[in-house]
């Protein structure tokens, strides 16, 4: 397929809007394509840049309370009580099902929005000067470097007979919780592997499926209190051998 | 104005409604682009949301349907009568000058410059941008918010994208060299 049938479709596959299976080959077209990934990037930063800038008027707080109170007072002025007695089972069932199509809905954003953070803090971390403050391909040096610098510790799975490496780790924050950065090698890609604790609210939502965003392709699990992410450009089978090898080590 | 028997009691609609509070007030300052007027749009808003909210249908997105009453309720202000009419044009032109994507045009670009070129653009290409972008609305959200088809969404998307994209290069070259 030439690369303007693929430059058509690249605004839906950045707003998450094309099927798995026209994003997974597009996916791979842009792991091959120089031209097309840097169209891909730029309309990502676009829209980053956009979702910042427009987030900018605050209202006040006596709009905030001028508006809950005349809530209330609608609310005081409602109809008798039988009416709500009567009308209960209709009125539950909206409600659920309208929370639950807002949880669904939060759920969502709230993925793609740790998802994307961790895609970022791996691009931004390759593309750095210095990826990493230690540089190790031994475990034995990488895992007690942590120590004192995040608050768990963690085991490393041996590499050996396997096509990964280790590269290093450094310290990264997840909504403000400090944890540990890995990044392994695989043939000529990096992988990022995050590290953290699973706190049971934000994280805990997260599916354990390898979700592809982007060229990027994300495994995440929980194992002993902590919340794993593996985060790359290679494809799922690869993150999850990667992954494997992990979660038999911790 | 009576109150209708199935209504659902108000504390389910504040529950509701009042956590887009916030959003609802950015987008609203956003589309008039002046604070008093975005603060009566947004108890507006509410009003006419309550009342309608026994009409509400099951299966329907809230949020896109609450930004759907303030965006309606400023199309039907001055300030929004006098946007829209005035912009049809304009769409147009900025939308075909558009050059092509250029990744250094963004590491360039400070908020305050992005802002700018949001404010100058045609209402209907601002508000599509900012339920995109800022609100992260799926495709069909925006099309429930916009009452358009999902294909339209797509097609002003684009040509929103462009047309901001335009925009900018144009501050850039105006902006003196080394910024
Ligand atoms: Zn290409």
């Amino acid at each position: 397929m030439a690369c303007d049938l693929w430059t058509a479709k690249l605004d839906a596959y950045v707003d998450g809007e094309l099927s798995s299976l026209d994003a997974a080959s597009l996916a791979q077209h842009l792991r091959q394509c120089a031209g097309c990934s840097a169209d891909a990037l730029e309309r990502v930063q676009m829209k980053r840049a956009v979702a910042v800038a427009g987030k900018r008027y605050q209202p006040s707080a006596q709009l905030r309370e001028k508006i809950q109170q005349s809530l209330v007072k609608r609310g005081r002025h409602e109809g008798s009580w039988v009416w709500k007695i009567v009308a209960l089972p209709a009125t539950l069932v909206l409600v659920l099902s309208l929370a639950v199509s807002l949880y669904v809905d939060h759920e969502k954003t709230l993925r793609q929005r740790v998802y994307s953070e961790l895609t970022d803090l791996h691009v931004a971390t390759l593309a750095s000067a210095s990826p990493v403050d230690v540089i190790s391909t031994d475990r034995h040096t990488v895992k007690p470097w942590f120590q004192g610098k995040i608050p768990f510790s963690f085991n490393l799975p041996e590499l050996q007979g396997t096509d990964f490496t280790l590269v290093g780790g450094r310290v990264s924050y997840l909504a403000q919780s400090p944890g540990a950065h890995l990044i392994y090698r695989f043939r000529q890609h990096e992988i990022s592997v995050f590290i953290y604790q699973d706190r049971g609210d934000a994280t805990a939502a997260l599916a354990s499926a390898p979700v592809s965003m982007l060229s990027f392709t994300v495994e995440s699990w929980t194992k002993n209190g902590l919340r794993y992410f593996v985060v790359g450009d290679v494809g799922a089978q690869d993150i999850e051998g990667l992954s494997k090898l992990l979660r038999d080590a911790g | 104005m009576e109150v209708p028997d199935q209504r659902v009691p108000a504390a389910t609609f504040e529950e509701l409604a009042l956590p887009l509070f916030e959003q609802l007030y950015n987008f609203a300052h956003w589309l008039a682009q002046d604070a008093s007027e975005a603060e009566d749009l947004v108890q507006e808003t509410y009003a006419k949301a309550l009342r309608a909210f026994s009409g509400f249908q099951l299966g329907t997105n809230f949020r896109a349907w609450m930004f759907r009453i303030l965006r309606n309720t400023f199309l039907t202000s001055r300030t929004g009568l006098k946007s829209t009419s005035a912009s049809e044009d304009e769409v147009e032109t900025i939308a075909s000058t558009a050059p092509n994507p250029e990744t250094v045009l963004l590491e360039r670009a400070d908020r305050e410059m992005v802002r700018q070129a949001l404010t100058e653009l045609p209402v209907p290409f601002r508000e599509i941008l900012l339920l995109c972008e800022v609100e992260e609305m799926s495709y069909e959200e925006i099309s429930q918010v916009l009452v358009i088809p999902v294909g339209t969404v797509m097609s002003r998307l684009h040509r929103a994208r462009k047309a901001l994209r335009a925009l900018m290069v144009e501050k850039f070259e105006g902006a003196p060299h080394g910024v």
